[in-house]
């Protein structure tokens, strides 16, 4: 139980969701990512939710400029990063307009009063402080000065007054870890390296954040605090991870498992990004990263890499993976294993590059020239990147194929606890056999996966061309044979159908038959599994698959699909894997799109399922 | 290095070799074979990788590996190697339009890295293998299939693109002169960092004149002008004939055979200044420069690249448990 200096009441809540929110350039990312690692430090589970503009700097004080980052954290239960906060934080009056819509009556808004000037509220499009009329009246409003208080706790610092406005989310960050009885140790921590060669200002920083948590517990303007529930997580070491920091780290693990080097080639790209900066942090342990000329160059590179017997990968966004197309048909074509990240963000072209969609399906299941098939899985979540990028590599190899891994914005920026797993609890990586030199052909095949054996540069006895062309069958000669290329063709072909044995029995929440199923695929799994859950909890007749194997599709999915009535498929898109289950199964599924470069949660499928339902 | 003792014939792939009779690749095949054979590195140790064009069926003549991949990305395709397996000798063969057009990029950021590939590119001045339209460096106003009326486009000159990238072995050689060449390839397989040769060669059925002057067997010397480190800047098939500089303005200056005046330029290859003058030399002002025009050192990318991880320590022993804790892991029991 949480200890206050004073009596006040403090509530037990199963999971709460609050929303830091304001200018791009007041540190909100870094506060939000703070807070969540202090929630996962204290045993709870969590999910997270960045939002920011696609200017580093928009106009200070603009609707455009505001950023934001949603957590919820609790028990078990949390598995998205809420519908809408049940607290709102905001640090100047554009983020209380920008956000004030999603928000309940009824919740609490935190603001910094010191930002709600005359020239910030016209930008913000206000006419009156909202703060002193009526607007907030069905809400929770606790106006503090954070500005002043920050100044007034740095006085003596001799710091300059920029310095000193820097430091004021820290402030707000103390207050917050008070109101939640969250520990200041590992941000206070984080300072320290952070500011390491700066100790003034981390000094400065540790004392407005304990500042902050001293002011809430002193001052009466706060009636509440709240304990949050635990998660009881299974025993272990657990680390909080982005998504993207999650992939990088399945890629590593991949090449240590397969005993070779890893080969990353990228070319910087939101929100793909940060699969790049985290594994150039890891240089020495043989992991190669190549930051090239452009995005066709890195792949190509890693296509080289793979030639050469790298564990190779590239990752990328939307835009990005179509500029790759062309070299992940030559990686088809000359059968080279390869993981492609694709962090999918609002399209076409530019499109949202912050945002999240859902809408490169299709363009990784079917958009390239000729027939050339591979194999295409979607990650369900920020820590289920690794073990999907892992699962990629592993298939990637066996295989001989390049596997395109679907992530999105949502998933690569957000975080939760990643378990870390025992080196006994991974899979193993197996290659097609080598056989021996004087019996080697380069497009020989292992009877079982179709995989052709992969011997590469440096090898004795091994040397072989590959190439564009199509080949003959087994010697991997040019052929322009007409048999032969519609043979290599179905063989192409088979080969990735093979992959369906890699798929695991699908999993069905709720029962095996009924009314409603619906199907998820990839960054939905949070808000179907909440959904799903809370409408059984009301004795609705629905049940819910989630999709991990876009292609090759898995072998029980229309079997399952039959069982029900109904189909819904809740996806960021206009209906792209719908398309894709009507043609495989020639099923009519009901659709819930969204394209709003925000993630469904699951209220919204909540609120379909019961549409649906009560149509009945 | 292996001191294994190979010939051309052991680089020698069993295809049947497909190019136009008469054409050039033929003879730049024959000259690197022999220069891989004299190297004392293996087979295993090579790869060649190649683009789309008449040229780039390369790979496929060669007994080493080989990758034979999509237009204009050799140089991309070749760097991915390269940089896993910095051991290997990497060559790429591409053309003026699979090298400067559609690779035009890759071409140029390999350069700016100094990786360590051998870029051969055979100038033909025509795209041959989709049958005759016109490259990066076909001649100002030449009529082919896709300019009936003359091109418009002002052509690269591929040797003075490498030296403005400040490419460090720069060279230029002609199908034809198999001494000349040999030579310049032998060079840059032992250079280190990214090395740029220039081969000219014409295209039976569309280029077929193209460097006629160059192959005079009578006149060709009053046409080229032999580049070599230390030697004076002489030509003309009496060698009566030199280079002088002048405001950094090249001039031709006569003399009598054999009494080779002080002003004539002698030149350096160390010198990226003298190589831009000399590499924009053009007919029928002045002699078609051959030779290595630039040769100089500078750490390669994957020298750099393998330094910094040495600096870094050896830290593969971690267990991959530690790796994947990171700094900020916390224990749940």
């Amino acid at each position: 139980m949480i200890k206050s200096s004073k009596n006040i009441k403090v509530s037990e809540l199963d999971s709460i969701t609050i929303r830091f929110a304001g200018d791009s350039g007041d540190g909100i990312q870094l506060v939000g990512s703070q807070f969540a690692n202090a929630t996962a430090i204290s045993g709870n589970d969590l999910s997270t939710l960045p939002d920011y503009p696609a200017e580093i700097r928009a106009p200070a004080g603009s609707l455009g400029g505001v950023s934001g980052f949603q957590i919820s954290f609790g028990d078990e239960s949390v598995l998205t990063p809420g519908n809408k906060p049940n607290v709102l934080i905001v640090m100047n009056p554009a983020a209380l307009a920008v956000n004030i819509k999603n928000i309940d009556k009824g919740s609490v808004i935190i603001t910094n009063s010191d930002a709600f000037t005359p020239a910030a509220l016209e930008k913000a499009g206000y006419t009156s402080n909202p703060l002193e009329d009526e607007t907030l009246s069905n809400y929770r409003v606790i106006a503090i000065p954070v500005t002043a208080l920050t100044e007034s706790t740095l006085k003596d610092s001799g710091l300059t007054k920029s310095q000193i406005a820097k430091c004021k989310n820290f402030y707000m960050l103390g207050i917050m870890y008070w109101m939640y009885g969250l520990p200041l140790d590992p941000t206070a921590n984080w300072i320290k390296t952070k500011f390491k060669k700066n100790p003034e200002l981390a000094e400065a920083n540790i004392k407005v954040l304990t500042a902050g948590r001293n002011y809430a517990d002193a001052t009466e303007i706060f009636d509440a605090r709240f304990q949050i529930k635990k998660s009881p997580v299974t025993p272990g070491k657990y680390r909080n991870l982005t998504g993207n920091e999650a992939a990088a780290y399945a890629l590593i693990t991949a090449a240590k498992l397969l005993k070779r080097k890893l080969f990353y080639g990228s070319y910087p790209i939101t929100p793909a990004s940060e699969i790049l900066h985290t594994l150039a942090k890891h240089k020495a342990n043989d992991v190669v990263v190549y930051q090239a000329e452009d995005e066709i160059a890195a792949v190509c590179a890693s296509i080289g890499a793979s030639f050469a017997g790298c564990m190779s990968a590239t990752g990328t966004s939307g835009p990005g993976l179509s500029l790759k197309i062309e070299a992940i048909g030559l990686a088809v074509i000359a059968e080279l294993p390869l993981v492609i990240v694709n962090v999918q963000r609002g399209g076409p072209s530019t499109g949202l590059p912050t945002k999240t969609e859902q809408s490169d399906l299709l363009q990784a299941v079917y958009g390239r020239h000729g027939e050339s098939p591979l194999v295409v899985m979607a990650a369900s979540s920020p820590a289920d990147c690794f073990s999907t990028t892992l699962e990629a590599a592993r298939i990637a190899v066996k295989y001989m194929t390049p596997v395109i891994v679907l992530s999105n914005a949502y998933l690569s920026n957000g975080s939760e606890p990643f378990r870390i797993p025992k080196l006994n609890e991974l899979p193993k990586f197996e290659l097609p056999p080598l056989p021996e030199p004087e019996n080697f052909k380069p497009y020989m095949r292992d009877r079982d996966t179709l995989a052709r054996p992969w011997a590469g540069p440096g090898m004795k006895g091994y040397e072989h061309r590959t190439g564009g062309l199509e080949k003959a069958e087994g010697t991997g000669a040019i052929s322009y044979d007409a048999e032969n290329h519609e043979r290599m063709t179905k063989i192409r072909d088979e080969k990735i159908a093979r992959v369906v044995r890699e798929i695991p029995p699908t999993k069905i929440q709720g029962s095996n038959e009924g009314e409603l199923l619906v199907v998820g695929w990839g960054s939905t799994y949070g808000a179907v599994s909440q959904a799903v859950s809370e409408a059984r909890k009301t004795g609705l007749n629905v049940s819910a698959i989630h999709v991990k194997f876009m292609n090759p599709l898995p072998a029980d999915l229309g079997t399952i699909m039959r069982r029900f009535r109904k189909v819904l498929v809740p996806e960021e898109n206009t209906g792209q894997f719908r398309m894709m289950l009507r043609s495989a199964y020639a099923l009519e599924p009901i659709g819930l799109n969204k394209v709003q470069g925000q993630p469904l949660n699951g209220e919204e499928v909540l609120g379909k399922i019961k549409e649906i339902l009560r149509g009945n | 290095m292996e001191n294994t003792k190979l010939t051309a014939k052991d680089f020698a792939s069993t295809l049947p070799v497909k190019w136009c009779p008469g054409c050039g690749d033929f003879a730049i095949l024959n000259q690197l074979q022999k220069v891989m054979a004299g190297m004392g590195l293996p087979h295993e140790k090579y790869v060649v990788v190649s683009g789309i064009g008449c040229s780039s069926r390369f790979p496929y003549y060669v007994n080493t590996y080989g990758f034979h991949s999509i237009h204009g990305r050799a140089c991309a395709i070749a760097s991915g190697v390269k940089l896993s397996n910095p051991d290997l000798a990497v060559w790429v063969i591409t053309g003026d339009g699979d090298g400067l057009s559609i690779g035009g990029n890759h071409t140029m950021h390999s350069i700016r890295r100094n990786i360590g590939l051998k870029i051969v590119l055979f100038n033909n001045r025509i795209y041959a293998l989709t049958k005759g339209q016109a490259s990066p460096t076909t001649q100002f106003g030449v009529k082919t299939k896709s300019s009936p009326m003359g091109t418009i486009d002002f052509p690269f000159n591929p040797a003075r693109f490498a030296i403005g990238l400040d490419c460090t072995f720069v060279a230029r050689g002609i199908d034809t002169d198999m001494a000349g060449t040999t030579a310049i390839l032998e060079r840059a397989a032992k250079h280190k960092g990214t090395t740029f040769v220039e081969i000219l060669q014409k295209c039976v059925p569309f280029t077929d004149k193209e460097f006629d002057a160059l192959k005079d067997p009578v006149n060709k010397e009053d046409s080229i002008l032999r580049v070599a480190h230390g030697k004076p800047l002489v030509f003309g098939k009496n060698k009566d004939k030199g280079i002088v500089f002048k405001n950094f303005k090249p001039e031709i200056l006569e003399f009598r055979p054999g009494d080779v005046p002080d002003e004539v330029a002698v030149y350096d290859e160390t010198n990226a200044e003298m190589a831009y003058l000399i590499s924009g030399f053009l007919a029928p002002e002045f002699p078609i420069p051959l030779g290595v025009f630039r040769a100089t050192e500078k750490p390669s990318y994957e020298q750099l690249y393998y330094d910094q991880v040495a600096a870094i320590g050896d830290t593969k022993d971690n267990e991959l448990e530690t790796l994947l804790s990171g700094p900020d892991a916390w224990e749940v029991k």
